[in-house]
C-alpha cells in the first residue's frame, strides 16, 4: 500500500471521528439555558429538512424523477408504512415508471 | 447475578432493534457504495485502499471528494483539512445526539459517536427518547457493514445491478428521511413542519455558493435560531 496515501486516509478518519466525538464526550450542558437545549434538540427536524431539499431535485437529470419518488414516500410513510417499506417502494415505484415510460 | 443477566438481554433487545431500524440506511448506502468502490479503482487505488477508507473514515460525501481530489493531483494534507472541512457539521449532530441520549460512559459515548453519519444521526435521532447507546449503536453498525461491505464488492462487481434499479435507488435516502420526518410530523405536528421547511429554505439558498457540507450546517443553525427567535417574539406578543 502506498504509505502516503496510507496516512492520508488515517488523518482522513481522524478529522472525520473528532467532531462526532467531542460534544458527546464534553459537553455538560446541565447547566445550559433552557432556550439552547430547546435549539439543539429541534436539530433533528431543520437537518432532514435540508437533507431531502434540494438535494432530492437533482438524483437525476430530470427533476421530476426525484419528485415522483419523493411523491410515493411521502404516501407510503404517510399511511403508517414502516421505514423499509418506505424506501423500498419508492425504488419500486421509480423503477416501474422508468419501465412504463 | 439474575439482574446482571436480564440488564444484558435488554441492551441486547435495544442492539437488535437498532439493527432493524439502520436496514433501510443500508440499502441506500448500497449504490453509494458500489460507485465509490468502482470509482476508487478507476481513480487508481487498490481494493485495500480503497476499503481502508471506508472502513476507517465511513464520510460518503468526503470519501468522494478525496477520490475527485487525488484525480486532481491534491495533496494528502490538503484532502485532509477537506475532510475535516466537510464533516464539522457532525458537530451539530454529536451535540444534538447529546441532548437526547441516554446516560452511559464516555467509553460506550466514544464508540458509538464513531458511527454518527448524517443518515444514522437521522434514525437515532428522530426514535423515542432517550436514545439507548446500543440502539444507535445497533443503527450504526449496520449501515457501517453495507458501507464497507459494498465499498469491496463496487471495487471488483462495478454496477452489478441494472442501471434502471441502480437509478431508482439514488431515491433510497431521501425517501429514508421522508419516512423519518412523516411519523414526527404526526405525533408532534407544526413545529416539526416549520423546522424542516425553515431547513430546507436556507439550504436551497446557502447551497447555490457554498459545499453541502456547510451548507446543511448553517442552513440547520439559522432554521433553529430563526425557529426560536419567532417563537419568543410570539410569546412576548402574547400572540400563542
Amino acid at each position: 500500500m502506498n504509505l502516503t496515501l496510507f496516512w492520508m486516509i488515517v488523518g482522513m478518519a481522524i478529522v472525520t471521528y473528532i467532531p462526532r466525538l467531542l460534544p458527546l464526550v464534553m459537553l455538560q450542558t446541565e447547566h445550559w439555558p433552557d432556550w439552547s437545549r430547546r435549539m439543539l434538540s429541534r436539530v433533528p427536524y431543520a437537518v432532514l429538512g435540508a437533507l431531502i431539499f434540494p438535494g432530492i431535485l437533482y438524483i437525476n437529470e430530470a427533476i421530476w424523477f426525484g419528485l415522483a419518488g419523493g411523491m410515493a414516500a411521502i404516501a407510503l410513510a404517510y399511511i403508517g408504512a414502516p421505514l423499509i417499506l418506505v424506501v423500498g417502494g419508492a425504488i419500486a415505484f421509480l423503477t416501474i415508471i422508468q419501465f412504463i415510460i | 447475578m439474575e439482574a446482571a443477566a436480564q440488564i444484558d438481554e435488554r441492551e441486547i433487545n435495544w442492539l437488535k432493534r437498532g439493527l432493524v431500524s439502520g436496514t433501510p440506511i443500508a440499502i441506500g448506502y448500497l449504490p453509494v457504495a458500489l460507485t465509490f468502490g468502482l470509482i476508487a479503482g478507476s481513480t487508481g487505488l487498490t481494493v485495500y485502499e480503497a476499503v481502508l477508507m471506508s472502513f476507517l473514515v465511513f464520510a460518503g460525501a468526503a470519501q468522494y471528494m478525496a477520490l475527485s481530489m487525488i484525480a486532481l493531483g491534491a495533496g494528502a494534507m490538503e484532502i485532509v483539512v477537506s475532510t475535516f472541512i466537510v464533516n464539522f457539521r457532525h458537530l451539530l449532530m454529536s451535540a444534538s445526539i447529546h441532548e437526547r441520549a441516554e446516560r452511559s460512559s464516555n467509553k460506550s459515548r466514544a464508540l458509538y459517536s464513531f458511527f454518527l453519519t448524517d443518515e444514522v444521526f437521522a434514525v437515532a435521532s428522530t426514535s423515542e427518547t432517550p436514545i439507548r447507546s446500543h440502539y444507535i449503536l445497533g443503527v450504526g453498525l449496520v449501515a457501517y457493514s453495507s458501507w464497507v461491505g459494498f465499498t469491496g464488492v463496487g471495487y471488483f462487481a462495478g454496477a452489478f445491478l441494472p442501471g434502471i434499479v441502480q437509478e431508482s435507488m439514488a431515491i433510497a435516502l431521501y425517501a429514508l428521511f421522508i419516512a423519518l420526518l412523516i411519523p414526527s410530523i404526526k405525533t408532534q405536528g407544526k413545529v416539526v413542519i416549520r423546522l424542516a421547511f425553515l431547513g430546507a429554505l436556507f439550504n436551497t439558498v446557502f447551497s447555490i455558493w457554498l459545499s453541502t457540507g456547510w451548507a446543511v450546517m448553517l442552513a440547520t443553525i439559522l432554521a433553529v435560531v430563526v425557529y426560536e427567535g419567532i417563537e419568543q417574539v410570539m410569546n412576548k406578543g402574547g400572540l400563542k
